[in-house]
């Protein structure tokens, strides 16, 4: 609750303080043989803001970060981080980046120390400035004891943290994260999280790209979604997640008449159709409102056998916009749109945002 | 820890930073060579049993008439060894950088602000090392088994710039090819071509001695004239004429091949990969 207050709080300062570090207008990535990877995006990350950039695989999330770190040039559009822009002042970019790309592209021959030092090298830091800060980064990542091992016997968790690491030499801006733990464990990707939350306290821009809903809904403040090359929503996770609905408790009743029940409900919030012999209401205060309920059901000689609270996630956002589940995208949703949480009676089906 | 604004750097601290990413990028080409012995072996192992081969089988061959003035077999022979050895280091060095690109290694590098030549120039600056060290690696053989440098130091000296320089040189194709494809299998695929090219020179026979066609294609093959520097301060005619001929053919091969490495690069730039 907390955490959606002070994230809500810290994207609406943001917006409206209006210093961006990220700007992209209608940016555009045709390859050879037409294929579109990214048609038209717009996107505008303010300063000190993480911004998740949500979708499935081959979505254009890889495209358009390779974009906007100058690794590949937009066939349209156009784009600018930390004030520079990406093609014209290309080198200005890269002084104010870090970025670690997907699955932690690393020399499996080098050793931790020698990749951080290298990348102080490659961001022209005086070979003792970059000495120290490999040490202390090595150190924050907590792979100093394993820094002169070579990476080839690191784990994933272990090169992921060294790939943030390295990013991290120069002290970016902005720092660019390609599905920093995709294929982790719990565990590591739960260190990778809190040291992005720890860096973006600190003042870095964060973009990071993900397939995964728990990470955009955990870490960002705001989240984009695209589908197909295109942007089809964006907000506060909160924001969006509300687009496509309240939170529904599902209640199967032991003992007790479903008149009564119903009855009781429909002080709580709208009643929708029952679903499987469950009666179905929706509950704008969500797990906050279930203890209310069980006790005016108790009143009421209502007995309960199971309740169960579905929440509206961001895959929902995702079906909402596109007719496809974010993860197993192949499949369509049932009925080819099937929207997962009904809006609300009199609430418009909120409509695509590009 | 807090970002910190990035500020453009001068002209010379540019270049002082981009001759820095040069040397690193050096360092770790040499260190991934020794650390990876399949890249190893091509450099040094295979053509010191080919000269141990060809010098203990074919030694009589300085007996042929025609055949150039020269203290003993191995002494001829170790020219072809070491321009054997110095395509092979581009080879594997176009190899690596191959296998840079396809685990994204390279993006890595491509992302950082400096100049993407730099960091195709520090792959080659790592091949002229190894250049170096495979001159100076069959030079002790050859001592070792009895050869001679008749020029002396400034022989050894000559001799390792010309390996260096042709490392340069042939690496640059290395690289062009793994920057139009990406693949390191595509760059594998131009050791057989390595053979052709050197047998298609006087490094393992002299070429006055070859049959038509090879005769004619060996006399302008650039390779020729690259062998004949290495070869003459060994037996003792290096000439300001040779000396000028070798050179002209290694700036020749090299302007090609790393031009060739400029325009993929462009292209990889151009089209992402």
């Amino acid at each position: 609750m907390w955490r959606h207050l002070r994230r809500a709080l810290k994207s609406s300062a943001l917006q409206s303080g209006r210093v961006t570090a990220i700007e992209a207008r209608a940016l555009e990535r045709e390859f050879e043989g037409g294929i579109r990877a990214v048609d038209g995006v717009d996107l505008r990350v303010a300063k000190g803001e993480i911004y998740a950039f949500l979708g499935p695989n081959g979505a254009g999330k890889t495209t358009t970060v390779r974009m906007l770190t100058t690794l590949l040039r937009p066939t349209g559009g156009e784009a600018a981080v930390a004030g520079h822009d990406v093609v014209a002042d290309a080198g200005e970019v890269r002084r104010s980046i870090g970025v670690a790309l997907q699955e932690a592209a690393l020399d499996p021959l080098m050793t931790g120390r020698e990749l951080i030092r290298l990348q102080a090298t490659l961001h022209a830091l005086p070979a003792a400035e970059g000495r120290a800060r490999s040490d202390e980064l090595l150190r924050r990542v907590g792979l100093s004891e394993a820094a002169d091992r070579r990476i080839g016997t690191y784990s994933g968790g272990m090169r992921r943290r060294l790939d943030l690491a390295s990013a991290l030499v120069h002290e970016p801006e902005v720092l660019f994260l390609d599905e920093p733990t995709t294929g982790l464990d719990p565990v590591s990707r739960k260190a990778i999280w809190e040291e992005v939350v720890k860096l973006n306290r600190e003042g870095t821009t964060v973009f990071l790209t993900t397939q995964y809903l728990e990470e955009a809904d955990q870490l960002a403040d705001r989240v984009g979604i695209i589908s197909a090359g295109r942007l089809v929503a964006e907000g506060t996770p909160a924001a969006l997640k509300a687009e496509v609905g309240l939170p529904r408790l599902e209640i199967t009743l032991a003992e007790g008449s479903p008149t009564d029940c119903a009855h009781v409900l429909s002080r709580f919030g709208e009643q929708l159709p029952a679903k499987d012999g469950a009666l179905v209401v929706e509950l704008p205060q969500g797990a906050a409102g279930i203890a209310p309920v069980v006790r005016a059901l108790d009143e009421a000689g209502v007995l309960v056998e199971s309740l169960d609270l579905h929440e509206p996630s961001l895959d929902d956002v995702f079906v909402e916009q596109t007719g496809r589940h974010l993860e197993g995208a192949e499949q369509p949703a049932a009925g080819g749109a099937e929207p997962v949480a009904p809006p609300a009676a009199g609430e418009p089906e909120a409509a695509p945002r590009t | 820890m807090s970002p910190r604004s990035a500020s453009e750097p001068g002209p010379a601290a540019r270049l002082l930073a981009n001759l820095r990413v040069i040397g690193a990028l050096g360092r770790r080409s040499v260190a991934q060579t020794f650390r990876r012995p399949q890249l190893m072996a091509p450099i040094l192992i295979f053509p010191t049993i080919l000269l141990a081969i060809q010098t203990a089988g074919a030694g009589r061959a300085v007996d042929l008439p025609q055949f150039p003035e020269v203290n003993g077999f191995l002494d001829f022979m170790l020219a072809g060894a070491m321009i054997q050895a110095t395509l092979l280091a581009g080879n594997s060095g176009g190899i690596a950088l191959a296998v840079d690109l396809e685990i994204g290694f390279a993006d890595r590098l491509f992302a950082a602000p400096v100049s993407r030549y730099s960091i195709i120039l520090g792959r080659l600056a790592g091949t002229a090392a190894l250049g170096a060290l495979t001159a100076v690696w069959f030079i002790v053989i050859g001592l070792a088994f009895g050869a001679t440098i008749e020029q002396g130091v400034p022989g050894v000296v000559m001799m390792i710039l010309f390996v260096s320089l042709s490392a340069i040189a042939f690496g640059g194709i290395g690289a062009a090819v793994a920057l139009r494809s990406g693949s390191a299998s595509v760059v594998q695929g131009l050791f057989p071509i390595v053979f052709v090219i050197l047998f298609l020179s006087n490094a393992f026979f002299p070429a006055n001695l070859l049959l038509e066609p090879a005769k004619t294609i060996a006399e302008y093959n650039p390779l020729t004239f690259i062998v004949d520097g290495v070869r003459e301060p060994v037996v003792g005619s290096l000439t300001p004429a040779s000396f000028a001929e070798a050179l002209g053919s290694i700036a020749l091969v090299g302007a090609i091949s790393l031009g060739l490495s400029a325009l993929a690069l462009r292209r990889r730039v151009r089209l992402g990969g």
